[in-house]
Formats: structure tokens, C-alpha cells, sequence
């Protein structure tokens, strides 16, 4: 999974969204069609051109103070709109790690 | 144990209070991210897949009990109750939100401890030998030296904005267990032919995208000497290190494109401009930081007490014994290795509640103190071995007795595509599986003394340059695939390793590895000779056979 830290050029091979993270906790959260940030990957505006892309990416990276580091990440879309991610990396951001953590409690609020 | 003075008190809680304001000007809008990036890296502060990392620095791996618990409430306060310790004595935790750190580094600067120069281009926590202090055969304490770099470097205003990170390691003890050849400086504690005490100076070693093994520029610095000739160091570096090239910034690069002899020529000509200056230590200095580390006063007891005698008939409690306890140089007491590579867990994570039990057993039985490995794994450092059966029945019943220190299943791994923005490949997964596959500890101990290192990208956290085996995460068209070496070390004939042949898709990976250690197996010229003598003797081909041919 290549970090997007490494992409030099973003491309728009499929659909894709705009991903970041919350800047008072970290969260990863997607940009809306509203212009806002949810933490449900369901809420995202999906794009599937390159000027579409590049359009909503500037809109979020101009929320400095909500969001940190945000990137154009690809989503699969399943039957009746579904949204998945497109990756390893970006489904691990968007379910959590692979493995069992050492303590099986609910993440603190 | 060292305690730190008014000094160290008043930077550490500046530090807090700076950092705080930092953060609520953060949060405000008052400062941008690009504005803060800088200021959060100098207190340890990353942002990695799902949330914030907090890295604490454990200088050169010492650890009280009382800061140990502090590390546990920080788990659990601020975090999901768990810890992640570190190839560089450190610890992170990984689900920290930004608004809650200044509160999380107010609690840690109680007990002195402190998240600075744990990131950012400067000079780094420095690391040593876990076992220092207490390991028969050490020329003296390298933490004394390491204290004394501490304070040199800590915020050192020259030094603070570098290149590229700067890592120092120092070791005292023949046996190298603070892999000081893979540092940007490396210092081996030695006396000289006067008897005199002082440091061969290594330059240069490091991993990551071009690895390199430090180059010694200097056999003997004396002590006294040991801050001018590293300030010569750094000022050549800080001269000519690149800045225009992230992945040629690093001192092994400007080592390896001068040429050691005319890096050391450089270094010996600043060296000479300043030596018998300020930075020339006195021994009141020395015999100042000296004083400040307290040892325990030890009991004169037996080498093999009767409780020891005893305990000695239970087999479980006679392979743990063989397995993680070490000569201690008072007689009568260990060392002991906690193993945190449990069959099936993450390499070197540590729950707050193991942590708490930890405190509790290192005050029962080893005067209080903790240290931290690189190899991710705890140790007690002054355990009297009547205690060893006691010791081991409590380290039981938190799960922290696997009898597994340096074999096949004690596995460095980084943290992984889990978790880190630059990993390609997922670690611990990995790490995991092969735990399982090598679960039977009578196995282990056949196949002896083998590490396994593993990186889910090429900056190496994980080590796997100089694993005897290496797993290397990368990715290809979208998957996950891994790239073997064998040979690797990092100890005192440290060696990087050798690719085997093309990367592997990750549900082979264990595979491969069974296929290697079986091939050893079958090589090995008699049961004493370690996996890494076999690769030695024989070259990488047999293994490369063995794994391909059927591939």
C-alpha cells in the first residue's frame, strides 16, 4: 500500500474520496458533499474525475483548523451505492487494525 | 536509577507548559498545521493512520517503578490501555488525541519523565545496554556516558535542527547488546593500553532505505575528551550533511560519499580547534553525574540458594529459568528477561494492568528498577535468585513468563501498516503467525538462538537489516509482499543481511520462514552452531534452494 505520503501525482483510476484526520483527536474522517467532515466513510463524497478531485481536495486542505493531512483516497462502490474502501490501507483506517488489540475494551470517549 | 536536579525538573515542566500553549493555539486556529508539525514532532508527537503517537523517551532504557506506573495511568488515562515499546528503548501509544496531550505530559514530568527529542531533526534518546550496571565483564556503568551526552544534547541549540535524526548508542560490555553499529554514532567503552578508560568512536551505521554498518574513525577518545571530539562530529555533519535530499541526509551518507578516512581527517581537524576547550570534561563533572545514579546495596547471598535448589525439579520453571535468567555480577542475584513476545501477541506491547504488576514485582524483587531492551522486551535488572521461583510464578500469572528470549518466536517487529502512515505491509500480522507456527518452546529451543526482525516499510523500525532473518514489507500492484534476507546482525560482528530471491505474497511468508529454519536444521554442522554461523559457513544459496525451488 503505498503511503500517500510517497504519491508524488495523484491519479483518479476509480472512484475515490477525501480523507484526513481529526485535528483534535486523530480520527480519520471523510469529506461530505456539504462541505463538512463525518467519521462515516457512508457520508463521503464520492468523485470520479480528476478535476472533481482536485476541486474537493482543495476545499477540505482549506480547513487547517478540523482536519490535518487530507488526500484523495479510492472507494469501491458496491450494488445500491455502497461505499468501501479502495485498499488495505484505507480499510484499515476505516475498521481499525487487523489484529486484536491487547485490551479488548471499548476505546475510551 | 538516576535522579534528575533542579535543572532537569525546571526544563522538563517549561516544557510542559510551552507545549500546552502550543497545543490550545493549535486548536484555535492560531497556528496552522505547518506551524505546529514542527513543535509536536519535538515533543513526540506523530499523526499515524488512525490517531495521534505519543512517543516517551526512556533514557538509555531506565525505568523506576514509580515511572512505570506512570506509563501504565497514561495507557489507560489517555490511551486503550496498552503500550508499544520500542527498538530505541522508547515507548509510544498510539491512540492519543492531541487535546489530552499537554494533561499527558504534565503526568509524566512528575516522575520525570518527558517526550522531548523523541522525533524532529535532532539528536535522539540516548540508547544503551539494558543489562548496564549489572552484567559481569562491563568496563563500567555506560549510562554514566549516556547521562553525559544527555545533558550535552538535550536541546543543544546547534544540534536541534539537523539535517536528518541523530542517534547515538554506547555500550561497555564486549558483548553488544545496544546494536551500536547500526547508530549514527556508536560508542564502545573500552580501556586503552595505559588502562586508561575511553571510547572507540563508530560513524556512520544506520538502516532505512541505504543501510550501512559504522565505520570506526577513531580507536581510543578518552573520556574527558568524549563531548569535544562528538561536538567535531556533529559540526562536519551539521557542514556538510545534505538538506536538499531527505534519503541522503543522514551522516552515513556523507560518510560513505567522503570516504571514512577523509570524514575522520574532517572531524580530527575540528576536533583539534576545540578539544582542550569548554567541552573538556573534569572529573568532578564525571564524578557529579556519577553520583547521581543510586545502586542498590546488595545481600551477600548464595549462588544456588535452596529455594532455587528446589524449584528445580518443576520443568516449566527450569526451561523459563534457563531460558530468561542471566549472570548478574553479584553473587547470589540475576538478571531477568521479560519476554513481551507472547505466542499470538504484537511484538513488544505491554498492557497498563501488566505494567501496574510489573512496578509492583520490580519493587518486591529488584530494588524498584526496570529496563527496557531493543529487542522490545523488559528486564529486572537485581533479582536475588532465592526470588527466582516466586518471581517466575507471578511473571506467570500476568502472562509475562514466555520462555522464549532469543529464540525463533522473540520477534522485533515495527509497528506496521496497522498502524503507521509510512508502512507499506502490515508487521505484526506476521510476527503473529510465526509465533504460532514456532509455539512449541521444545522446537525453539532445538532450532536455538534466532532473530527475527520485521519492517513493514523500508526505514526499517523494525530492523530486518540486521535480523538473522529479515522480513521486509513492500508492495506490489496493490499487495502486500515481503522480501527475505538472512545473516543479518546487529551485535558486535553486526552484518546486514542478505536477500534471498524475489518478495513473497504474505500468506506465503511463514511458509517461507518454516522452509528456511527446516533447511538450517538439516545444515547446521552440530546443534551448537547458531542459525547465523550456518549462513555464514554456507552462503545464502542452500537456503535459496530450499525456498524457491518449489516456488
Amino acid at each position: 500500500m503505498t503511503s500517500p505520503l510517497e504519491q508524488k501525482k495523484i491519479k483518479i483510476t476509480q472512484p475515490s474520496v477525501v480523507t484526513a484526520n481529526r485535528t483534535w483527536d486523530g480520527a480519520v474522517i471523510y469529506r461530505t458533499a456539504a462541505g463538512e467532515w463525518s467519521i462515516d466513510l457512508s457520508e463521503a463524497a464520492v468523485v470520479r474525475a480528476a478535476d472533481e478531485a482536485r476541486a474537493l481536495l482543495s476545499e477540505s486542505a482549506a480547513d487547517d483548523l478540523g482536519a490535518v493531512g487530507a488526500y484523495i483516497a479510492p472507494v469501491e462502490i458496491g450494488e445500491g451505492g455502497a461505499i468501501a474502501p479502495g485498499n488495505l490501507r484505507e480499510t484499515i483506517r476505516a475498521t481499525g487494525v487487523t489484529i486484536g488489540l491487547p485490551v479488548q475494551e471499548p476505546a475510551r470517549v | 536509577m538516576y535522579a534528575y536536579d533542579e535543572i532537569d525538573r525546571t526544563l522538563i515542566n517549561e516544557r510542559v507548559s510551552e507545549f500546552r500553549d502550543q497545543v490550545k493555539r493549535r486548536l484555535s486556529g492560531e497556528l496552522t498545521e505547518d506551524e505546529f508539525k514542527m513543535l509536536r514532532l519535538q515533543n513526540g508527537v506523530y499523526l499515524q493512520l488512525h490517531a495521534y503517537m505519543f512517543r516517551v523517551a526512556i533514557p538509555y532504557g531506565t525505568l523506576s517503578s514509580k515511572q512505570l506506573r506512570r506509563l501504565a495511568h497514561v495507557a489507560r488515562r489517555y490511551d486503550r490501555g496498552y503500550g508499544h515499546f520500542t527498538t530505541r528503548q522508547n515507548i509510544q501509544f498510539n491512540w492519543i488525541k492531541l487535546a489530552e496531550l499537554p494533561d499527558a505530559l504534565a503526568d509524566l514530568a512528575e516522575v520525570g519523565i518527558h517526550a522531548m527529542q523523541t522525533s524532529g531533526n535532532n539528536t535522539r534518546n540516548v540508547t544503551s545496554d539494558q543489562w548496564a550496571g549489572v552484567v559481569p565483564g562491563e568496563i563500567e556503568d555506560p549510562r554514566i556516558w549516556s547521562e553525559v551526552l544527555r545533558q550535552y544534547t538535550t536541546l543543544h541549540p546547534e544540534f536541534s535542527f539537523l539535517p536528518r535524526k541523530f542517534k547515538f548508542a554506547i555500550t561497555a560490555h564486549p558483548h553488544d547488546r545496544a546494536a551500536i553499529k547500526i547508530h549514527d554514532i556508536g560508542l564502545r567503552l573500552h580501556k586503552n593500553e595505559q588502562g586508561e578508560t575511553g571510547f572507540e568512536v563508530m560513524v556512520g551505521g544506520g538502516l532505512g532505505r541505504t543501510p550501512f554498518i559504522a565505520k570506526t574513525i577513531r580507536p581510543f577518545v578518552h573520556g574527558r575528551d568524549l563531548l569535544s571530539y562528538v561536538e567535531a562530529i556533529m559540526r562536519v555533519y551539521n557542514s556538510y550533511g545534505r538538506r536538499d535530499n531527505i534519503y541522503k541526509a543522514r551522516i552515513k551518507i556523507l560518510v560513505h560519499e567522503l570516504g571514512v578516512e577523509k570524514f575522520a581527517q574532517e572531524v580530527e581537524e575540528e576536533w583539534q580547534q576545540i578539544r582542550d576547550g569548554s567541552l573538556r570534561l573534569d572529573d568532578e563533572t564525571i564524578e557529579d553525574i556519577r553520583s547521581r545514579f543510586s545502586y542498590p546495596t546488595y545481600e551477600k547471598l548464595p549462588h544456588m540458594p535452596d529455594e532455587l535448589r528446589k524449584a528445580a525439579h518443576d520443568p516449566l520453571f527450569e526451561r523459563w529459568r534457563r531460558n530468561a535468567v542471566f549472570p548478574h555480577k553479584a553473587t547470589g542475584y540475576a538478571i531477568v528477561t521479560i519476554s513481551l513476545k507472547p505466542v499470538g501477541g504484537p511484538p513488544g506491547d505491554a498492557t497498563a494492568d501488566q505494567m501496574d504488576a510489573l512496578a509492583d514485582l520490580a519493587d518486591k524483587y529488584s530494588f524498584g528498577e526496570i529496563r527496557v531492551g531493543h529487542e522490545q522486551n523488559l528486564a529486572l535488572p537485581h533479582v536475588a535468585r532465592r526470588d527466582l521461583p516466586a518471581l517466575w510464578k507471578a511473571l506467570e500469572t500476568i502472562g509475562l513468563a514466555t520462555p522464549n528470549v532469543n529464540l525463533v518466536s522473540d520477534i522485533i517487529a515495527c509497528p506496521g501498516l496497522d498502524y503507521c502512515s509510512l508502512a507499506n505491509a502490515r508487521s505484526i500480522p506476521i510476527a503473529q503467525e510465526l509465533t504460532r507456527r514456532f509455539a512449541n518452546h521444545d522446537t525453539a529451543n532445538l532450532i536455538g538462538r534466532l532473530h527475527i526482525n520485521i519492517s513493514g516499510c523500508i526505514n526499517a523500525c523494525g530492523h530486518h537489516h540486521v535480523g538473522h532473518i529479515g522480513i521486509l514489507g513492500v508492495e506490489k500492484n496493490g499487495e502486500e509482499f515481503y522480501q527475505i534476507t538472512i545473516g543479518g546482525r546487529a551485535d558486535e560482528k553486526a552484518e546486514l543481511g542478505v536477500l534471498i530471491g524475489p518478495a513473497v505474497p504474505y500468506n506465503d511468508v511463514a511458509d517461507v520462514i518454516e522452509d528456511i529454519v527446516e533447511a538450517y536444521l538439516a545444515l547446521r554442522a552440530n546443534p551448537d552452531e547458531l542459525f547465523v554461523d550456518t549462513v555464514k559457513r554456507l552462503g545464502v544459496e542452500p537456503f535459496r534452494e530450499r525456498v524457491y525451488a518449489t516456488r
